[in-house]
């Protein structure tokens, strides 16, 4: 169900801006929405559209140029905020599939991982330079098996992800599946150690 | 070797070590609602799954929820169909659920600790970025993703990597009109709405002792808004003194067990932190944000800062395009905005406490003309608490409206929402780009802040209407 993520190409689209909250990314009257799919249509829904529904032409990703473009160059501490799984929905909607940025809220960047989009972090000034190429609409290869993000013509720009992130990326592994196949029964002979150091948190739990 | 308290909780917990540094923690309690449940009961039903310990699990709506009537049908059609989809969910999988209609509802930060759901010692999870709430037990408490829920149901475990620790030590006293929330504020405009990312905040020091536990859970709950997933008070006997004899808190035998297990959750003298921030909270004057990210807060006796002094090129260009959303200019007397809309109540500011101090600030006083103030209780218990203590007669009298349990006016996902270019005096936690409704202008601030602002039509320092010693009734 979840895509690998093995390499991307294409156009990237640049949002330097600080603080882009996940309220920004999906604004909250869509959580009403219950379902993962198609929410491509309300990523940054009140930064493209007027209220009046007319779309505003100088946003970015309204731009002919990056309307398409799977990779994102954000400014820092994005995704901050509320932990709503839906913007990452939401920008894998618009197939997003991608995030460069110098900082990440921390459950937005957790969410990204569960999904097959890849956030990747860099310092301030190699994001504020590749921030420029993707606003000069250079195309852009991101490959996580080989590390690097490449701006056509230019040497590529090593980045690093957890070992375990990498490989469930790269599968397109489901973590549930995963850590049950894995630690099932460690978990039980954890749980049973757990019960004799802080038995009140297994009174009146019917869970037999 | 020494340890913080983070350390303790997150030792305590981990099942096993994973390659590549992150661990498997085991998670001993999940609040459910109805926003960021529905993928994840959908994820269980797509990998026939089911819940490992349905018991540790607590579901209520309170996101979506109307709050000007409760008991009948829900006028919005999605709305409805998401808490209907919650009860269905609860029911097929055994979850227990506080239904809407009844006495236990309320938002899930607020009725996990007055129903004693929320214990110290314990990691508790929930698919709500102000989580860190209950941390003010000593609980080891984050906000997390739909996906992650699902994961929660199903291994009862999580796959997290530890954080830094930050100690937060708050020296002094305040002033009885300054409060949890304009500590909060302070320090989140002291470190930067990323200065605690990737770090457990503890906060700790005479101030923090001298806190109740809804003062604890306010402070804790912004923890958030500065970046950190985890914030972290120390239990002590104002917190057992809080738990006892709560409906799930353990009882007998069983409690004095929990006690003294719980006494021995705190940092470890000579315990090393990787930052420490220390804030003097005497003389700190009441705090108001005044852009569109939580650092953007000042006091109230401060003006609108010019953006061109800000230093940082980021923080001035956030500054620059929040003035610009906020329609402000620099050097306007914080006291000098008016504003049309007022809204008390949340996760962070929904609490008994919080309702006494707006109502001793509210009786006898009138609603501005012109502003539109809402009252909403943090829980259903916390309503009709508030109603056996005459608070609801105070806040009419005065012109406010009061409400019925709910997360209403801090996010525009209910009937409850800002129009564009409205501006409220919000309890809330979040003074996002429309966070309030589209186009909606917030301004952050306590619940004594909030009926001031409502009773004069601007934003106002209450310690101007005030006589000190007034805030006691």
């Amino acid at each position: 169900m979840i895509q690998p993520f093995i390499r991307v190409d294409g156009p990237a689209a640049a949002l330097p801006e600080e603080n882009v909250d996940t309220d920004i990314i999906y604004p909250a009257r869509f959580l009403l929405i219950t379902a993962r799919l198609g929410l491509g249509p309300y990523a940054f829904h009140d930064r493209r559209f007027r209220a009046d529904g007319t779309e505003v032409a100088e946003f970015v990703l309204n731009r002919p140029e990056w309307r398409e473009a799977p990779i994102l160059v954000a400014g820092a501490n994005f995704g901050s905020g509320s932990s709503r799984e839906q913007a990452v929905w939401a920008l894998l909607g618009r197939g997003i599939r991608c995030v460069i940025a110098p900082s990440f809220g921390e459950i937005f960047q957790a969410n990204c991982y569960r999904n097959g989009v890849l956030p990747i972090t860099l310092p301030p000034a190699q994001v504020a330079a590749l921030s420029a190429a993707a606003a000069a609409a250079h195309p852009f290869a991101v490959d996580l098996e080989a590390g690097t993000v490449t701006v056509a013509g230019r040497p590529p720009i090593p980045f690093s992800v957890d070992l375990e992130r990498r490989l469930a990326l790269l599968n397109g592994w489901d973590e549930t599946a995963t850590l049950l196949n894995a630690y099932g029964a460690d978990i039980g002979t954890f749980e049973e150690r757990h019960r004799r150091h802080q038995p009140w948190l297994f009174e009146g739990e019917n869970d037999a | 070797m020494p340890q913080t308290l983070y350390e303790k909780l997150w030792n305590s917990h981990v099942v096993a070590d994973l390659p590549g540094g992150e661990a498997l923690l085991y998670i001993d309690r999940h609040l459910v609602h109805e926003v960021s449940s529905p993928q994840a009961f959908a994820s269980l039903r797509d990998g026939g799954r089911r819940l490992r310990r349905s018991g540790t699990h607590l579901a209520v709506a309170d996101h979506a929820v109307p709050t000007r009537t409760r008991g009948g049908i829900i006028d919005d059609p999605l709305a409805r169909a998401q808490v209907a989809e919650l009860e269905d969910n609860a029911r097929s999988f055994d979850v227990p659920y506080r239904p809407l209609d009844g006495e236990l509802q309320g938002i899930v930060h607020v009725i996990g600790p007055e129903q004693g759901y929320t214990l110290p010692g314990m990691t508790l999870v929930c698919g709500d970025s102000h989580t860190t709430t209950h941390g003010a037990f000593g609980a080891l408490a984050f906000g997390i993703g739909a996906s992650e829920c699902g994961t929660v149901m199903a291994a009862q475990c999580l796959k997290q990597r530890r954080a830094r620790t930050m100690r937060v030590e708050l020296l002094g006293q305040a002033d009885p009109l300054v409060t949890a929330k304009d500590i909060a504020l302070a320090v989140i405009a002291r470190v930067g709405a990323l200065g605690a990312s990737g770090h457990a905040v503890e906060y700790a020091g005479p101030a923090v002792e001298a806190m109740s536990m809804a003062a604890r859970m306010t402070l804790c709950n912004m923890t958030i808004e500065a970046g950190g997933r985890v914030g972290l008070v120390a239990p002590d006997d104002v917190t057992f003194a809080y738990l006892k004899d709560r409906p799930l808190a353990p009882k007998g035998a069983l409690w004095d067990q929990a006690v003294a297990y719980w006494r021995g959750l705190r940092s470890d003298p000579g315990a090393v932190f990787d930052q420490v921030v220390t804030l003097d909270v005497s003389g700190l004057a009441p705090h108001v944000s005044w852009g569109t990210s939580p650092d953007e807060a000042a006091p109230i006796t401060a003006r609108i800062p010019d953006p061109a002094t800000l230093g940082a090129d980021s923080a001035r260009r956030h500054a620059e395009k929040a003035l610009a959303y906020m329609d402000l200019q620099p050097g306007t007397a914080l006291t000098d905005i008016p504003i049309q809309r007022v809204f008390i109540g949340s996760c962070t500011n929904g609490r008994i406490e919080d309702l006494r101090a707006a109502a001793a600030v509210a009786r006898g006083r009138q609603v501005a003309p012109g502003v539109r103030a809402i009252v909403v209780p943090g829980s259903t218990a916390t309503k009709h608490l508030a109603e056996a203590e005459g608070l609801d007669a105070v806040f009419m009298a005065a012109g406010f409206e009061w409400r019925h349990a709910g997360c209403s006016l801090c996010v525009a996902m209910n009937d409850d929402r800002l129009a564009a270019g409205e501006r409220c005096a919000s309890t809330s936690n979040r003074n996002f780009e429309g966070r309030q409704g589209p186009g909606g202008r917030t301004h952050l601030m306590s619940p004594a802040m909030a009926a001031a602002a409502a009773v004069t039509g601007r934003l106002t320092d209450v310690r101007d209407l005030m006589a000190p010693g007034e805030m006691t009734r």
